[in-house]
């Protein structure tokens, strides 16, 4: 299994503006290796993970190709990303899970229903038990989940059916530490078992923990792309240094300014008004090269 | 002061918090911590005076509650940040209507949303949106700016930054703590993330234990553990 993600773009259109929510996204991603995806709120991370799905909504123009072995998710069919794609061969595991759930089932319910579609033997509770459910839990309907376990149901369902590739939204989001690293653990052992996952976190700590590589990304765009080693000890982009001195455990202050605006992105660098190295020559928009950036 | 006493809380056959205890002063930060599941939220949930308990006592300010779900001015000394922005919203509101909706039910100034989305990170472009056409955590500040137009004397943070990116956490942990200085409010940061709550709250964190299944009324399905 292989993910190639050769210049991807998202547009939406709204009226009197277009959003520039990912912009030329470059990146490979093999079985039996973990990519963190972290950036800025609004920077245009689900909207990857959703585009490599063929889940946005109809205002969205996508362009550019995304190969998994000889499938290019960009140009593929509904019918092709609903009966091969989704669930079998890609697993999604989406930001704000409670508000994916189907409010009238129970977590059980949800759970046999997935697994009986993709035909897969195992029950609901053996699964559940893989993202830290007790079987007890699985006779809720979302309404009485708490916060963490509706994030384990969507969890669980996201693995139902063996995908090699799981896109994990803040798959940890509600969860305390020890199930921080149950979940982490548990996406490592498919890592080495020969999956292969994308990890969308704010949990840097959680990514440093399976990460092989890291992808920080600025206002639409991947601006540093490097080991994990790298990333967490010397960061080279100015925004993913900030990003880390952010931190609770580090300097606790925020990247000063505003964070961009989408739909008026600067002919140069975007994270020009924030930076503190910028100069003239960040003017003109930077390439990615490991990272993106005129002075790093 | 906003103090929580004996607060016991049961979902038909569950028994959610038992005799459970929170106090918060006025200008006071309170971590509250505890694993996934042991009832934080719902605690939340009573403090705010949205949830009336099974048993215990809430008192604000000296006076104790008995009414709960009614509308000003009580409900609005206690402003409620939800664990999860995309349950907690109109999905037909735009961003600014969900900023000014507490406002205009209050009849107070439209004008203060329009700062407090500034101060909150939210973009002009952004104002005109819809819930389902921003990220969650776009969303999330919506809710925050939300929580704080009426200027609650109590502000619960529900995992507030939970699914945020550093910066911006830190970011929204900073507007929340000039509120506070600037108005004296007293703040209830509930979290799994310890390092966050003792940094935020300078070491002032509880745990909320969880509450063991009452025997007879585990399910069948063996859910019970031992005390
Ligand atoms: N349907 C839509 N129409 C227009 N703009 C959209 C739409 N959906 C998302 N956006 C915009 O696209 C950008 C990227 O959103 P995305 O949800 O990918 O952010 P994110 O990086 O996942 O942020 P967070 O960390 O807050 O989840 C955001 O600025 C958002 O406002
Ligand atoms: N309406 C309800 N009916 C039945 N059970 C409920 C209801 N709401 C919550 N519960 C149960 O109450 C318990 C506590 O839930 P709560 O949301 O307060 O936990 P929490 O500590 O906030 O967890 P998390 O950290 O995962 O957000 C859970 O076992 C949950 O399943
Ligand atoms: S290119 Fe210039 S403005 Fe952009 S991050 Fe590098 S130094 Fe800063
Ligand atoms: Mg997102
Ligand atoms: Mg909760």
């Amino acid at each position: 299994m292989k993910l190639r993600v050769e210049g991807l773009s998202v547009r939406f259109r709204l009226p009197g503006a277009v959003v520039h929510a990912v912009t030329d996204a470059r990146f490979e991603l093999r079985e039996g290796h973990c990519l963190a995806l972290v950036g800025e709120s609004g920077c245009g991370k689900s909207v990857m993970a959703h585009a490599l799905l063929g889940l946005l909504p109809a205002n969205a123009t996508v362009t550019g190709h995304a190969w998994l072995d000889s499938l290019d998710l960009v140009a593929a069919g509904e019918r092709t990303l609903a009966r091969e794609v989704r669930g079998r061969r890609i697993g999604l595991v989406p930001q704000s899970p409670a508000a994916h759930l189907t409010p009238v089932r129970t977590a059980r319910a949800q759970l046999a229903e997935a697994l009986r579609e993709l035909g897969r033997p195992e029950t609901p509770d053996e699964l559940a038990r893989r993202a830290g459910l007790r079987p007890g839990d699985l006779d809720r309907y979302p309404h009485q989940l708490s916060g963490g376990m509706a994030q384990r149901v969507a969890n669980a369902l996201a693995l139902a059916g063996d995908p090699p590739l799981i896109l994990a939204d803040e798959p940890t989001t509600g969860l305390d530490r020890p199930l921080v690293e149950a979940t982490m653990a548990e996406l490592r052992r498919l890592c080495d078992e020969g999956r292969a996952v994308l990890l969308i976190t704010h949990d840097l700590r959680a990514a440093e923990q399976i990460a092989d590589d890291v992808a920080v990304m600025y206002a639409s765009r991947i601006v540093e792309l490097t080991e994990a080693r790298t990333f967490f000890t010397a960061p080279r982009h100015p925004y993913a240094a900030g990003l880390l001195d952010a931190l609770p455990t580090r300097a606790f202050t925020p990247v000063p300014g505003q964070p961009p605006e989408l739909t008026r992105l600067p002919g140069g660098c975007a994270f020009q008004p924030r930076c503190p190295r910028a100069t003239a020559l960040c003017d003109e928009q930077p390439v990615l090269n490991g990272v993106a950036c005129h002075h790093a | 002061m906003l103090e929580a006493t004996d607060i016991t809380v049961t979902f038909g056959r569950h028994r959610v918090l038992d005799r459970a205890a929170v106090t918060v002063s006025p200008g006071e930060v309170v971590g509250l911590a505890g694993p996934s599941g042991c009832g934080k939220s719902t605690l939340a949930r009573v403090l705010a005076l949205l949830l009336r308990p099974s048993g215990g006592r809430v008192v604000l300010d000296g006076q104790p509650v008995h009414r709960w779900r009614h509308r000003a001015p009580r409900r609005t000394a206690v402003g409620l940040i939800f664990q999860q922005p995309r349950l907690a919203v109109d999905p037909r509101f735009t961003l600014l209507d969900v900023i000014t909706e507490p406002l205009r039910a209050n009849r107070r100034p439209l004008t203060r949303a329009h700062e407090l989305a500034e101060e909150l990170g939210l973009t002009p472009e952004l104002h005109s949106r819809r819930p389902h056409e921003v990220s969650d955590g776009q969303l999330q500040r919506a809710c925050v700016a939300r929580a704080l137009a009426l200027e609650p004397r109590y502000l619960i943070c529900d995992e507030m930054t939970t699914m945020l990116d550093a910066s911006t956490q830190a970011h929204l942990v900073a507007r929340i703590e000039a509120y506070r200085e600037r108005t004296g409010a007293g703040v209830l940061a509930v979290s799994h993330d310890i390092e966050l709550l003792e940094r935020w709250s300078g070491g002032n964190v509880r745990e909320l234990a969880p509450t063991l299944p009452i025997k007879e009324a585990a399910p069948a399905t063996g859910e019970r553990s031992s005390a």
